[in-house]
C-alpha cells in the first residue's frame, strides 16, 4: 500500500467513524431505540449514506473509469443463498440483544466507550467461530 | 407527526449518516475499494490463524487497508469525542452480558451473510443489489423481534 492510499484509506475511515460518532449510532441504547421503535433515527442515517454512496458506486466507474489512485473499481459479490439468510437473520438476533454492529463496535473505542471492547471482542470471537466451522465443513 | 418519530431530533441523524456515506465514498472514488466493516474481523484473523479458511486472498490481499480503515474509524470517533464529545467519554448501561453474547451473534452472522449494516446495508444497497435487500430486511426483521423480546424480559 503506498503511502497515498494508506492516507485516502485513514481519511476515508475517519469521515465514516465521525458520522457514525455524529449520528450517535455508537450508542447501544439509540440503536435498540430504533428497533422498539422508539426513535426512527437509524432509518435517516442509512438513508443518508445510502443516497451519497448509490452517486459514488454508480456514477465514478463510468465518469472516472479507474480510481483516482489507480487500480480497478471493485464490485461487491452478490449471491442470495442460505448462507446469506441465516447469517443475517443470526445478525439480527445479536444486533437485536446488543444494539452494536461491527462499524459502531470499531468507532465507539474512539468516543472512549470502554464497555465496547467486550462487544468487539465477542464479534472478533464470532467471526473466527465463522471461519473455524468454515474450515471444517470444507477443508 | 414526523418530529414524534425523531424524539432527539433528526438533523444529526441525516448530516451523520451523510458524513458516513462520504467515507464509503471517497475510500471507493480514491481506492476502488469497497468498504463494508465486518469483513475486517475475519481478515484480521489471517495474521495469527493459519486456518485455511483465513489464508483466502480475498482476506489476505485486503487486510492491510482493512486494518487501516478500522483505524480511521476510531480516529474519525476520537475527533468527535475531542471536539463536541462528553468529557469523560461515552458512557454505556447496556450489561456486559448482553454486549458480549450479541456481540459473538453479530460477528458469526455477519460473517457468514458476508456483510452487515454498512456491508449489505450501505455497500451493498448502494450496488443496488437484490441479496443485499434481502439480508437487510432479514436483520431489521429479525432485529426487531429480538431486541423486543429482551426488552419484555426484563433486558436493557
Amino acid at each position: 500500500m503506498s503511502f497515498a492510499k494508506f492516507l485516502a484509506v485513514l481519511a476515508s475511515g475517519a469521515f465514516f467513524g465521525f458520522g457514525l460518532a455524529l449520528s450517535t449510532m455508537v450508542s447501544p441504547e439509540v440503536v435498540l431505540s430504533f428497533l422498539r421503535f422508539q426513535d426512527f433515527g437509524l432509518m435517516l442515517v442509512m438513508g443518508g449514506a445510502v443516497c451519497v454512496t448509490v452517486l459514488a458506486y454508480q456514477l465514478a466507474p463510468r465518469l472516472l473509469g479507474r480510481p483516482v489512485l489507480g487500480g480497478q473499481f471493485a464490485v461487491r459479490p452478490a449471491v442470495l443463498d442460505r448462507p446469506t439468510l441465516v447469517g443475517a437473520a443470526i445478525f439480527g438476533v445479536g444486533w437485536g440483544v446488543c444494539g452494536v454492529c461491527p462499524g459502531p463496535a470499531i468507532a465507539g473505542l474512539g468516543t472512549g466507550n470502554w464497555a465496547m471492547l467486550v462487544a468487539l471482542a465477542g464479534i472478533a470471537l464470532g467471526a473466527y467461530a465463522q471461519g473455524y466451522l468454515q474450515d471444517r465443513k470444507a477443508p | 407527526m414526523f418530529l414524534s418519530l425523531f424524539p432527539t431530533g433528526w438533523g444529526h441523524y441525516l448530516v451523520g449518516g451523510l458524513l458516513i456515506g462520504a467515507g464509503v465514498s471517497l475510500l471507493f472514488i480514491l481506492t476502488g475499494w469497497v468498504g463494508g466493516m465486518s469483513t475486517v474481523f475475519t481478515s484480521t484473523w489471517s495474521w495469527v490463524s493459519r486456518r485455511p479458511f483465513f489464508q483466502h486472498a480475498r482476506f489476505v490481499d485486503t487486510r492491510a487497508w482493512r486494518l487501516v480503515f478500522a483505524l480511521g474509524l476510531i480516529i474519525g470517533a476520537g475527533i468527535w469525542w475531542v471536539w463536541m464529545g462528553p468529557v469523560g467519554g461515552l458512557h454505556t448501561d447496556i450489561p456486559l452480558w448482553q454486549l458480549g453474547l450479541g456481540g459473538v451473534l453479530v460477528g458469526f452472522g455477519a460473517r457468514l451473510a458476508n456483510g452487515c449494516t454498512s456491508g449489505h446495508g450501505i455497500c451493498g444497497l448502494s450496488s443496488l443489489q437484490m441479496p443485499s435487500l434481502v439480508a437487510v430486511l432479514t436483520f431489521m426483521a429479525t432485529g426487531f423481534i429480538t431486541a423486543n423480546a429482551v426488552l419484555y424480559w426484563g433486558g436493557h
